[in-house]
């Protein structure tokens, strides 16, 4: 248990050092890695329930089109207030949705989502006057508590806004999956009836567990679009979806950690991918992900994992010869 | 136990973060020191940015053959004021958000002195507030939104061709020269904003050069689509004299091929706003009389014999095996105005090697040569303006594909709103 104490205090100084030391194009893949680490992990929260989702970019493109239209049509330039109507408004999507959603599983539970993120996508295209279709909307600049960040900073703020904004997300799932409603979902993957028997309701279980994740989405989007500075109707697309499942494989589900070292290994390959081989980078990415589903099917966090448990029988072994 | 631990090491990473912002702040403030070189640098490094992978390399592949075939022109005559011009070149496939990303780590990572690219609307409206944080001068050479320079100003942004509203503008002119008696237009465009305002364009235009033109139908298939059967039967039945395309890639082809057989091209005058780089591409399978675009006057038989055009065409076609299409003659536009700021710059400082701000202020207004053998200018608000042309298919025994009949050339004050005007209220004001 030792590991589990250290670590988060290890990756804070690691995570709020890193700005100061690194160029400023890491410090940006850096500030979206972590964004997007918010996405990947509400598609691990789904996983551990034995849910796929293929649509969840519907729920990022609703954060990041709350913020968008409430800086285009209300003129809100606070990044606090914007973040917490764009989490509410994903929260609430997702709470609609869930009550016919929540019903459905396997295969279902995954094109039922893609189906409905594909319907968002076609919304904002089609509602050019509104949402600017495949233009876009700009994200201006946001103020922070009321300060307008200077432009030498800009990106410096925004990483710590973004780390900051991270921080409950991952506690809040953190205390969600060691509560008694995390420990029904893995039971929920494992049996269905048995939960049932037991008398916890399978429904509710994975209601509140979609409506989390629609929430965590929401907040991603919101992250992303203020990192990025312009949203497209791409958000909700299914490739995208499809893209945070990739991620949430690469680093590994079944962790914490997990998706954000997914997340940042992705933002990293793919930046790399396109330097090294402009013509040839998809390739790249796929062989990647060949690689990692034959050689690593629990991800890159089980490579750490591995290591750790060495390095305790190690320990154990360097005290019984000493 | 656990939850004890976690929220201890959550207060300590609290705090950790607190002290991390506030250093971070204080060095972000202090600010970077930004040096004026104004010593000649040993080579100027240029990113170029435009589509590698994708359905958009018809246009990406021949404008970076043309940076190619410019730059290593430009290198064996001397460069820029004997600085050799080095390309990176990049991807633009990806989105919006990738290119974003890819923009900082050129400028970062590869510390390119300046950035030429862009295809895609959304890219050039995402790019350019990055350009402006980032301070870097960045040359936007091919997309078509006219919402860039409308509705924000930069200061390290420019645009060397004009907006998508001078094909649509040019496009109803020509129709009304060819067939003035008009009475009925159709759209058939991409679902997507470049399809949106190019028909928006063309039918404000048509609706005030001649009030009593009925619009009988609007159709919008999905962008490269490929089939479009529906939509040829409902053209079919409308019969609408005039049909507007502002359709690219593949779905010219699909169009073509699709509409030809079933009388479409014979029935209803058919423009195609940006027909001429798939020209070679449908072979001597497009129909004759159909109206085609050129995005300005890009054009290798307009012109033909204006030695910097000739020279263009020929290094063009003798080292990929093709004509240059509008994509390259966009890029060629881009690189030959870095060109022609930096030395207008040069001269303005007396030889030396400019600054940064002085290149920007020689880049204003500036007028230089470019193929087919005319001046281009970059106006005050950072767009350039050109003239158009247009004509009509037609087949030549001396090419295996269509070239252009009756050609017109519209001059560039008559396709391109006046400067400071938004495009919409401009063509609003026209008179009959």
């Amino acid at each position: 248990m030792r590991g589990g104490k250290a670590l988060p205090l290890v990756a804070a100084a690691v995570f709020g050092a890193a700005p100061l030391v690194l160029p400023g194009w890491v410090t940006f893949l850096l500030t979206l890695a972590v964004a997007k680490s918010v996405m990947v992990l509400a598609i691990a929260l789904l996983l551990r329930g034995g849910l796929v989702s293929f649509g969840h970019g519907m729920f990022f493109a609703a954060g990041a089109y709350t913020v968008g239209m409430a800086m285009k049509w209300g003129g809100m330039r606070e990044a606090v207030v914007l973040t917490f109507l764009g989490v509410l408004a994903a929260a609430a999507a997702a709470a609609l949705l869930g009550l016919l959603i929540a019903r459905y599983r396997g295969i279902f539970f995954a094109m039922l989502n893609m189906a409905i993120s594909m319907v968002v996508y076609a919304v904002l295209l089609k509602l050019y006057w509104v949402t600017g279709g495949t233009d876009g909307i700009g994200i201006r600049t946001p103020t922070i508590l009321g300060v307008m960040p200077e432009r030498e900073s800009l990106r410096l703020v925004m990483y710590y806004f973004t780390l900051v904004m991270t921080l409950p997300a991952f506690y809040a799932v953190h205390r969600f999956w060691t509560s008694p409603l995390g420990f029904a979902l893995r039971a929920v993957r494992d049996n269905e009836v048995r939960v049932e028997y037991m008398g916890t309701s399978v429904a509710r279980v994975i209601y509140a567990a979609y409506v989390l994740s629609g929430a965590l989405g929401g907040l991603a989007g919101i992250l992303t679009g203020f990192s990025v500075g312009h949203i497209v109707p791409d958000l909700a697309y299914w490739t995208t979806s499809g893209e945070f499942v990739f991620v949430a494989v690469l680093g590994g589900p079944a962790s914490i950690p997990g998706p954000l070292v997914g997340s940042i290994a992705f933002e990293f390959l793919k930046s790399y991918a396109y330097k090294y081989a402009a013509f040839t980078w998809q390739m790249t990415l796929g062989v990647t992900m060949l690689a990692i589903i034959l050689f690593m099917p629990g991800g890159l966090w089980t490579i750490y994992e591995g290591l750790a448990r060495q390095g305790r029988q190690w320990r154990l072994s360097w005290k019984r010869t000493g | 136990m656990q939850t004890a631990s976690f929220r201890t090491s959550a207060k300590c990473l609290l705090a950790l973060l607190a002290l991390a912002g506030v250093v971070g702040g204080a060095m972000g403030l202090a600010g970077p020191p930004w040096a004026e070189a104004q010593a000649k640098p040993a080579e100027l490094k240029i990113g170029i940015v435009s589509f590698l992978s994708g359905p958009a390399t018809v246009f990406g592949v021949p404008s970076k053959n043309a940076a190619e075939w410019l730059i290593e022109k430009y290198n064996r005559e001397g460069g820029i004021g004997g600085v050799k011009i080095r390309p990176v070149y990049a991807d633009e496939a990806g989105g919006a958000e990738k290119q974003v990303a890819e923009f900082r780590r050129l400028v970062l990572d590869e510390k390119v002195d300046l950035v030429i690219g862009y295809i895609s609307s959304a890219d050039c409206l995402a790019v350019a507030p990055v350009a402006e944080e980032l301070r870097k001068l960045t040359v936007l050479f091919d997309c078509g939104t006219n919402r860039i320079f409308e509705d924000s100003k930069y200061k390290y942004v420019f645009r060397t061709k004009a907006h998508q509203v001078l094909d649509s503008v040019a496009a109803a002119k020509y129709v009304l020269s060819v067939k003035p008696n008009v009475k009925t237009i159709a759209g058939i465009n991409q679902d997507y904003a470049w399809g949106r305002d190019s028909w928006e364009s063309f039918r404000r235009a048509m609706l005030k050069l001649k009030p009593d033109v009925q619009v009988v139908a609007e159709l919008w298939p999905k962008l490269l689509a490929g089939e479009y059967s529906a939509e040829i039967s409902r053209l079919l039945v409308a019969k609408p004299d005039v049909i507007h395309s502002s359709f690219w890639n593949g779905d010219i082809i699909g169009l073509v091929k699709q509409g030809a057989p079933r009388g479409l091209f014979s029935q209803s005058l058919v423009v195609l706003t940006a027909g001429e780089h798939m020209l070679q591409d449908v072979g001597k399978d497009m129909p004759e009389g159909v109206v085609i675009g050129a995005r300005g006057d890009h054009w290798f038989l307009h012109n033909a014999n204006d030695p910097l055009h000739k020279e263009f065409v020929d290094g063009y076609r003798a080292r990929y095996g093709r004509y240059p299409i509008y994509p390259s003659y966009h890029m060629y536009q881009a690189v030959a105005g870095v060109k022609a700021a930096y030395e207008k710059a040069m001269k303005a400082a007396g030889g030396a090697w400019p600054s940064l701000d002085q290149a920007i202020k020689a880049f204003e207004g500036i007028e230089y040569r470019v193929p087919p053998g005319r001046t281009m200018t970059i106006r005050g608000d950072h767009n350039g303006i050109e003239p158009a042309i247009m004509g009509l298919t037609k087949h030549d025994p001396k090419y295996p594909f269509a070239i252009l009949d009756r050609m017109m050339v519209f001059p560039a004050a008559e396709v391109n709103p006046p400067l400071g005007v938004k495009s919409n209220d401009w063509i609003d004001s026209w008179k009959k």
